[in-house]
């Protein structure tokens, strides 16, 4: 089994008297697409900022891409992996290439085959025709992939994806996250912190959701049964007449509540074997069924949860 | 030069190119400064008392040194500040380049125009004042302690000039207030080459060559300073370990 990519172990951030998080251990392997998420302020950018050994943790231990983070490693663990801030970060006054080339020289590719990985890189995010075009002319989805391309230049091992589509407007978005899911196909190991559940849904392999501290790491489906009990949303035409006799006798638990005028969620340890019993019973009982499927909870359900739990704390 | 260093030098080349701020003070600053002391100069009269045609000189002379020591200032403050101004520090701090790589990149990019500008500004300087000078000017300009001090002193104070803007820039927050404190640090040094140009030293070759290695050494110490106010954490986030 491949190692981690990034191992974390107690690591720790605090600006004078303030923390940005604290105590966070995880683990990230080799190829995964981990999602980082969390409100504003929470220490996502900082997290990344402290794996990419742009600042220093103020405790704890990490390694990323089987490199130890220390002082003395910066530049060896720096070249192994890539950074994509929120902000694009490019030299307006120059072109798409001469931004590609520039920092190719800082990666320390060889000049003999800078012109072939920059061409390559603008190719994968598909800005090919724009290698000539000013940064500055580009719109902010246009500079958001030649970033893109940026960081693939140097063939990293671990990719840092902070916000990657803040900003940009839906068909852009679309855009990067085609290219976040070519990436997975290319072996590279992808953090991706961002504010958007549904991208971290469809795009993550496991997601961790953090609020100063890690509240919960795991795949999506795995954070939904954690954190709700699974329930079948049942519809009728009109309301039981019993419905504590109806699901009673389809051997669903007694823990039912009623939403509206026929409509109830009755809660399921196994919605599989429960829900043709429930059936059964509603068409005994004669109740015109309408709806009757398992209650399906999102990933902002789950983080809704976690992090009202923290307001409720805070108060 | 090492591969990362040559990266950013020649980026800052490229960049500079296209900054018409930059570029129209590199034109218009050494012509303002230049203009008068070069007129000054053909104003001399064979008959002119020595004391004055020294003093017109001596000013020349200054002015000679006061474009690679003001010029580079220009340069400086925007080199930290202003790719932290337009995010773009970030995604080259997070490269594998080394600061001190970075920062001497940045340096030599401020420090080769600005050279080569008072070099080409006192090359033409001494083709005037051969072909139309008095020959009294010719005398006294034509000293091997003067050419010896332009040629060392330009690249010496260019290089004090660019670290002490870049210490500023480091610590600073906007570009205009980091170029104009750069210009106000290094107007002490000023006063140093004034020893040297108004004859309060006699010029000749040891003291052109001491004076250099003053400066030398005064470069060093700006280098160490701007290396150790070079903190990546700093940089990025508002908070910082000083």
């Amino acid at each position: 089994m491949d190692a981690p990519a990034i191992r974390a172990s107690g690591l720790t951030k605090e600006f004078g008297p303030r923390t940005a998080f604290r105590d966070l251990t995880f683990e990230v392997g080799a190829g995964e697409v981990f999602g980082f998420l969390g409100p504003n302020g929470a220490g996502k950018t900082t997290t990344v900022r402290v794996l990419g050994t742009l600042i220093r943790p103020t405790s704890g231990t990490a390694e990323v891409a089987g490199v130890p983070l220390a002082d003395a490693d910066g530049p060896e663990l720096r070249s192994l992996v890539a950074v994509m801030p929120e902000n694009p970060g490019m030299y307006l006054r120059l072109t798409v290439y001469d931004n590609l080339e520039y920092f190719a020289g800082l990666y320390g590719i060889p000049r003999a085959q800078m012109r072939e990985r920059i061409l390559s890189s603008l190719d994968t995010v598909g800005m090919g025709p724009r290698v000539h075009d000013y940064a500055g002319s580009l719109s902010k989805g246009l500079r958001q992939r030649a970033s893109l391309a940026r960081t693939l230049l140097s063939d990293p091992k671990v990719l840092f994806l902070d916000e990657p589509t803040s900003g940009l407007d839906p068909v852009a978005t679309r855009e990067v996250r085609e290219l976040i899911e070519g990436l997975r196909t290319h072996g590279v190991t992808v953090f991706l912190t961002t504010h958007r559940l549904d991208e971290a849904e469809r795009l993550c392999d496991r997601i961790a959701i953090m609020n100063t501290t890690l509240r919960v790491v795991g795949r999506p489906d795995d954070l939904r049964r954690q954190l709700f009990e699974s329930a079948i949303e049942v519809r009728t035409a009109r309301p039981l007449a019993d419905p504590a006799a109806v699901f009673g006798s389809a051997g669903a638990t007694d823990v039912w509540t009623q939403n509206g005028d026929g409509v109830y969620t009755v809660k399921a340890d196994d919605p599989a074997a429960t829900t043709p019993a429930l059936a059964r019973a509603l068409v005994a009982a004669g109740a015109d069924i309408l709806r009757l499927a398992e209650v399906q909870r999102t990933l902002e359900d789950v983080y809704l949860q976690l992090v009202s739990e923290d307001v409720e704390v805070t108060r | 030069m090492n591969p990362r260093t040559s990266a950013v030098f020649r980026k800052e080349l490229r960049d500079f190119r296209r900054n018409k701020f930059i570029v129209g003070t590199m034109i218009a600053l050494p012509i303002f400064v230049i203009a008068i002391p070069f007129l000054s100069v053909l104003g001399i009269k064979p008959g002119d008392p020595e004391n004055v045609v020294r003093n017109i000189l001596g000013g020349a002379s200054l002015s000679f040194f006061l474009v690679p020591l003001i010029l580079p200032t220009v340069i400086a403050g925007y080199a930290v500040i202003g790719e932290r101004e337009q995010g773009t520090l970030e995604p080259v701090l997070t490269t594998p380049v080394r600061e001190s790589e970075l920062l001497i990149g940045k340096a030599l990019a401020a420090v080769v125009p600005c050279v080569s500008i008072s070099y080409t500004l006192y090359a033409i300087y001494r083709l005037v004042v051969v072909s139309a000078a008095a020959p009294v000017v010719n005398h006294l300009v034509n000293q091997p302690s003067q050419l010896l001090a332009v040629i060392l002193f330009a690249p010496l104070l260019a290089t004090f000039s660019i670290w002490v803007g870049l210490a500023i820039s480091v610590r600073s927050n906007d570009v205009r207030v980091a170029q104009q404190l750069s210009g106000l640090a290094v107007l002490p040094m000023l006063g140093l080459i004034a020893l040297f140009s108004f004859r309060v030293l006699t010029p000749s070759v040891a003291v052109a060559l001491a004076g250099a290695l003053l400066l030398a050494v005064f470069d060093l110490v700006a280098w160490r300073v701007v290396s150790a106010l070079f903190d990546r954490e700093r940089l990025l986030t508002r908070y910082g370990s000083v």
